[in-house]
């Protein structure tokens, strides 16, 4: 198992600067996961890990050895790529033996790793086909093979599942889960997908125009988001963001006046100074729709019925429109005027920057 | 009823083709089958095999054949080798690359007769030549290319005009060689020669095998070059079969044995294709 440290590591293109001074440790056996929107220098990052990209300033450490000018074929690191870039001209038991034929392993050695890596993929009987004759799932399974039979240090993956249909991303990403724990190896995973970031990694790096946004464990980010861009970017649908432009601060609470509605936020909830404006963020689970007496009124614009659950789209007083999580068995029509509920406890605030002004209560 | 309107349509072309091959063809076999020499005018009778024979007991025949397949084996080695290798070399980019590229690509667009009057006059003139003046400033003695090595010279000079042809072909299927796959390829620890070795030559087979199948075409009906520089001598030292064919049609003024020639040399380019195709062409269907 091993362990890596990222010290200030910048990356410049000609006029372009990708990766602007990351700070990251990642520690023995964990499951990383870079994510964020395209362009947000996060296989830029994985790549420079990898020594495909050379680093303009800072350091890559490995076990404590630093290896940020080290080639990337001394680094002991495997990658999975998004196009799986098997070889084509060899059969799938020389792709996964290429790296230990290089490295003059034994042919018994090789026979016998290669051996047990097809047997836990389930690659037997594809050993003597060649890359074109496989699926997309089998290809996978096959770069992911070719990765693991070198028992190497770090695991890489960029993005490995993008190029699957939807039914068998879900397989593939649960058999990555499975095959973390088995190994216990450091696994670091790029995806721009949101819902593969919350369900394998260990801790999620959210990049935002080649800086750490924020590193936590999924809920950390999910619960208790940095700035409006993690909270945006965290959670299907997206968070509504309301803006409140009135607010009335009282002793010991701020009441937000929401088109002719208040809202009551208690005021030991709130960090730094009192604002005069701010942006309530609030998930659509934590709204609900009820029959009257709710804190908002609007009307209903569209209902995206999920089966489980159902999605109201529903157009407030000043034509914002919020999304409301309802059940799935819900007979809302368009058209309809609802009256919404807002749990004030999950309420997440925001200041002009985007940055969090609110703190979120401990759950009892 | 719509096939034989398909066939009807189809008609004007395929008859066309059929007569542009047959005529000339079957013409080629007609003279060779008869007395037909230009210094004896009137005197067409029938002569069975007798211009085969004549064309095949040539003094120069074994030569020329010899010539024409030592000139075909080496000039496809020498360009798909070094093609390959120097397609390789540039493949990455440097400063340059564009002008080094027009460069290696230039030679392809001189006629056949400028490049051997080229190499003739300015490189291997043992008196005004280049390489006469780089033996001369090494203190050596400058050599007579031409006469001393003739076929040599002309597989230099024709390699030289066909090394482009094979780098044009041999870059563009570069540029379509799978960066994941190098770099998957770097973290399995394989140095730039093992990518070249495991990865870039499997990724040239195919490339490889239209080469020489097109540069084949060309080179067993190589003639300016010969005809330039040589003139097929000393003696039959560079004389290849096509070389032969004009030799006994406009020197010796023999049609009939001339198309005797031809169509041996059909033969041979047949046979030659046979051998070739089986031997490059499963990397085809790759």
């Amino acid at each position: 198992m091993s362990y890596l440290t990222i010290t200030d590591l910048q990356k410049h293109y000609d006029n372009y600067h990708a990766l602007r001074g990351i700070n990251l440790s990642i520690t023995e056996g964990e499951f990383l996961v870079f994510v964020g929107p395209s362009g947000c220098g996060k296989s830029t990052l994985l790549r420079t890990i990898a020594g495909l990209e050379t680093s303009t300033g800072g350091s890559i450490e490995l076990d404590g050895r630093d290896i940020t000018e080290l080639a990337s074929s001394k680094r002991d690191l495997a990658m999975v790529f998004q196009s799986y870039a098997l070889y084509p001209h060899m059969t799938v038991a020389d792709n996964l033996s290429f790296a230990l034929r290089l490295a003059k392993v034994p042919d018994a050695e090789i026979q016998e790793k290669v051996r047990s890596v097809s047997a836990s993929l389930q690659l037997d009987p594809l050993l003597e086909r060649k890359p074109k004759e496989l699926s997309g799932g089998q290809r996978q399974r096959v770069a992911i093979g070719r990765a693991i039979v070198r028992q190497p240090k770090v695991f890489l993956f960029d993005e490995p599942l993008s190029n699957l249909d939807a039914a068998l991303r879900v397989q593939m990403r649960l058999e990555l889960a499975r095959l973390h724990k088995k190994l216990g190896t450091t696994m670091i995973y790029v995806t721009h997908d949101q819902v593969e970031a919350m369900t394998l990694a260990d801790r999620v790096v959210i990049l935002n125009a080649g800086q750490i946004e924020q590193v936590g464990t999924p809920l950390e980010l999910y619960r208790k988001p940095n700035s409006r861009f993690v909270a945006e970017f965290i959670g299907t649908p997206k968070m509504n963001l309301i803006p409140a432009d009135k607010i009335t601060h009282k002793e010991d609470e701020l009441v937000f006046d929401l088109f002719g509605h208040t809202i009551h936020f208690p005021a030991n909830r709130l960090k730094g100074a009192q604002p005069d404006t701010a942006i309530v963020g609030i998930r659509p689970e934590h709204l609900s729709l009820v029959s009257e007496g709710g804190d908002l009124t609007g009307r209903i614009e569209l209902v995206e019925h999920l089966g489980s659950e159902a999605y109201a789209h529903i157009q407030l007083q000043n034509d914002q429109t919020i999304i409301v999580k309802a059940g799935a068995r819900t007979e809302l029509k368009d058209g309809q005027e609802v009256s919404i509920k807002v749990d004030v406890q999950e309420i997440i605030l925001f200041n002009d920057q985007d940055q969090v002004i609110s703190v979120i209560p401990e759950e009892a | 009823m719509k096939r034989s309107i398909t066939r009807l349509l189809m008609a004007p072309s395929v008859i066309l083709l059929l007569v542009w091959m047959i005529i000339p063809l079957s013409m080629t076999i007609y003279f060779s089958t008869i007395r037909y020499n230009l210094l004896y005018p009137g005197q067409n009778n029938f002569v069975g095999l007798m211009n085969f024979e004549f064309f095949i007991t040539d003094p120069g025949f074994i030569p020329a054949v010899a010539n024409t397949l030592i000139l075909l084996l080496s000039v496809l080695i020498i360009t798909v080798v070094i093609g390959v290798v120097l397609s390789a070399l540039i493949d990455k980019p440097f400063f340059g690359q564009g002008i080094v590229r027009v460069l290696l690509i230039s030679p392809f667009f001189i006629m056949p007769t400028v490049n051997a009057l080229i190499w003739k006059n300015m490189m291997m003139n043992p008196v005004y030549g280049i390489f006469a003046w780089i033996s001369q400033s090494l203190g050596l003695e400058p050599i007579d290319w031409l006469s001393s090595y003739p076929l040599m010279s002309v597989i230099i000079m024709v390699s030289w005009q066909w090394l482009p042809f094979a780098i044009l072909v041999f870059v563009t299927a570069l540029q379509s060689q799978d960066t994941e796959q190098k770099e998957a390829a770097q973290m399995d620890g394989a140095t730039g020669l093992h990518i070249f070795r495991y990865l870039t030559i499997p990724h040239l087979a195919r490339p490889i095998a239209v080469v020489v199948m097109i540069e084949t075409i060309f080179l067993l009906a190589v003639f300016a070059e010969i005809f330039v520089s040589t003139g097929g001598g000393p003696g039959y030292d560079s004389t290849n079969l096509a070389y032969l064919i004009y030799n006994q049609a406009l020197l010796q003024y023999d049609v009939g044995v001339a198309s005797a020639g031809g169509l041996f040399a059909v033969l041979l380019a047949n046979i030659v294709a046979f051998f070739l195709i089986r031997a490059v062409g499963k990397n085809l269907t790759v």
